[in-house]
């Protein structure tokens, strides 16, 4: 650990609070993104499956989906953070740490994630579903013998993006109030004019945006075209 | 058998109604290679999908053996048991039964791309209470069936078009269906793919006694395996009957302009805009259509005798069709203008079909 005294002297100094902080924007990664994937693929499913020409057409159910996306889409996530303080208190009890953050981001993360999923979902060529119909597949044949299995390396692709513009939102929750990498950045790095804290807060996300996207490249090459594990 | 009443279908776009379908009658016969032709837009590609029903159609009603009768009414679906008078509102559940029961093919194949080629023809197998080792076996069997046994464990990118065809075949006849829709399933193929694929099909035909119904704009597809065939224009049939004889005689303007086309006689009206073939005022630039009685006899040697007329052949071709002959011949006719006439009149007495298609002479 002398390196790290040496080159960053006041993160070697709150360590103890870095590692904390880290393990708060983890979890509020890992909780917020895993509530928004189920929550943004069943979005993404319905409004594919419910707009004009999909296999369960219905205006209704697609028009109320798609305006509600819409609206949260519109908002900037720090405006819905605060809009959302009363709601979030009402629900877990707390507007603030951990799991006063993962409301704010489940609504900051689905609607972006709906749409992806939408994207996604949207490039499996229509033929591969009249393909299913006529062998007698019903509509949850469909989504999931068709829809996600020829999409998944698109899905691979959009939920890399999700994640790391995730990880984008858990450090501007941490900015009122949810902990976290972010909040550490400001807290003790800009406001304690400690300027090796931010880099070193940089220089993590960069990894860990590194990591994920390639991660994320990866899988998507392998599965295009092909099961990921050869049978 | 698969009858069709009084088939309706109307799309509606932002702007007007496009009639798909517009009162379609037809009836296609148990283990017969049905053709149906048609420019695209004509509505031949809905009317496969009114089959299986892949598209409701709006009003009249389709009788497939084995399935009762469907009757649409205002868009809505309706089912009557084979000899029962009870109908009822047609259910989801009955005809995605239907659909396993009718194998379909399409012009891209429409594989799963990330499926190999032994799942791809599971695919209608699994969740039908199946066994794992009934549905290896039966997947097995219909790969030798389309002779592509070497390729079970391959993805669709490795296959050929042709290959990929093929599988897709194997797929839609998994469930053992009676009837085979064909999608133009050969038109983005090449010749000799193609050629491969119709053999392939006939054999099928042969084999399992499948009735295939079978759109295509290709005359060439209708020509090499279809024994009876339609002609759709504007949502209507404007031509029904046996190949052959549509062929010989062709009725309706589209039809026409399809057996022109197939017979490569378009090229004529290039011969005669640019001056290779030249209709002079003492001559008529007339078409003959031999068929099975007429083909083979020397006619024009002994009518330019006969007649005292020259004719001058421009073009010919003879096509084997349902394995009887069929000629066509274009001459240019030069003489006096009795003579001509009389020629004509000769040729019509023995059953060759005559057609003036320019006139020097009027």
């Amino acid at each position: 650990m002398e390196w790290l005294e040496e080159l960053f002297p006041n993160v070697a100094a709150y360590w103890e609070k870095f590692l904390a902080s880290c393990s708060a924007t983890m979890q509020m990664f890992l909780i917020g993104g895993g509530i928004s994937l189920v929550i943004g693929f069943f979005f993404g499913v319905v409004l594919v499956i419910t707009r004009t020409g999909g296999i369960k057409e219905n205006k209704y159910v697609y028009t109320f989906v798609n305006f509600f996306i819409n609206i949260f889409r519109s908002v900037p996530f720090v405006i819905l953070l605060i809009f959302l303080i009363p709601f979030t208190r009402l629900i877990v009890g707390t507007a603030i740490g951990v799991r006063g953050a993962i409301i704010p981001l489940c609504f900051g993360c689905v609607p972006f994630f709906t749409r992806q999923v939408e994207t996604a979902l949207s490039t499996v060529e229509p033929g591969k579903i009249e393909a299913a119909r006529s062998m007698g597949s019903g509509t949850l044949g469909i989504v999931f013998r068709v829809y996600l299995h020829e999409a998944v390396p698109n899905l691979i692709r959009v939920i890399t993006i999700t994640a790391i513009s995730l990880i984008g939102l858990t450090t501007m929750a941490g900015a009122v109030g949810a902990g976290g990498i972010g909040s550490f950045a400001i807290n003790y790095g800009q406001n304690l004019h400690h300027q090796d804290i931010v880099n070193v807060c940089v220089i993590l996300l960069l990894i860990l945006v590194s990591v994920m996207q390639t991660i994320g490249n990866t899988l998507a090459k392998k599965t295009t075209n092909r099961s990921l594990f050869r049978k | 058998m698969i009858e069709i009443n009084e088939l309706k279908k109307t799309f509606q776009t932002e702007k007007q109604f496009v009639h798909a379908i517009n009162g379609v009658n037809l009836r296609i016969e148990d283990g017969e290679i049905f053709g149906v032709v048609g420019y695209s837009g004509a509505g031949k590609s809905t009317l496969v999908r009114c089959i299986n029903f892949l598209e409701v159609p709006d009003e009249g009603s389709i009788t497939i053996s084995g399935f009762g009768t469907y009757t649409a009414r205002n868009g809505k679906l309706y089912h009557k048991d084979e000899g029962s008078d009870k109908e009822t509102p047609a259910t989801d559940k009955q005809l995605r039964a239907l659909r396993r029961s009718i194998g379909m093919i399409f012009q891209h194949f429409n594989l799963l791309d990330r499926s190999t080629v032994f799942e791809n023809i599971a695919y209608p197998l699994k969740y039908t209470g199946m066994s794992k080792e009934d549905i290896a076996a039966r997947v097995t069997e219909l790969l030798e069936l389309v002779d592509l046994s070497e390729k079970v464990n391959a993805y669709p990118s490795e296959l050929s078009g042709g290959q990929k065809q093929r599988v897709a075949i194997a797929r839609a006849l998994a469930n053992n269906p009676k009837i085979l829709l064909s999608d133009e399933a050969t038109s983005a193929l090449d010749p000799d793919v193609t050629e491969s694929i119709l053999k392939l099909l006939k054999d099928l035909n042969k084999k399992l006694g499948l009735t295939i119904v079978l759109i295509t704009h290709e005359m060439a597809v209708v020509k090499s395996i279809c024994s009876r065939m339609a002609v759709m224009e504007n949502g209507k049939v404007v031509e029904e009957g046996n190949v052959y004889d549509v062929f010989a005689d062709p009725q309706a303007g589209s039809t026409r302009r399809f057996v022109n086309a197939s017979f490569g006689i378009n090229n004529l009206e290039k011969l005669t805009e640019t001056g290779v073939v030249n209709v002079t005022s003492n001559s008529k630039l007339i078409r003959l259509t031999f068929d099975r009685a007429s083909v083979g006899e020397a006619l024009i040697s002994e009518v330019s005798r006969k007649f005292d007329v020259n004719l001058n052949i421009v073009l010919a071709n003879v096509e084997i069709l349902q394995d009887a002959p069929l000629g066509g011949i274009i001459i240019l006719a030069k003489g006096e203008k009795e003579n001509v006439l009389a020629a004509i009149d000769y040729f019509r007495s023995c059953s060759v079909k005559v057609e003036v298609i320019a006139d020097g002479m009027a």
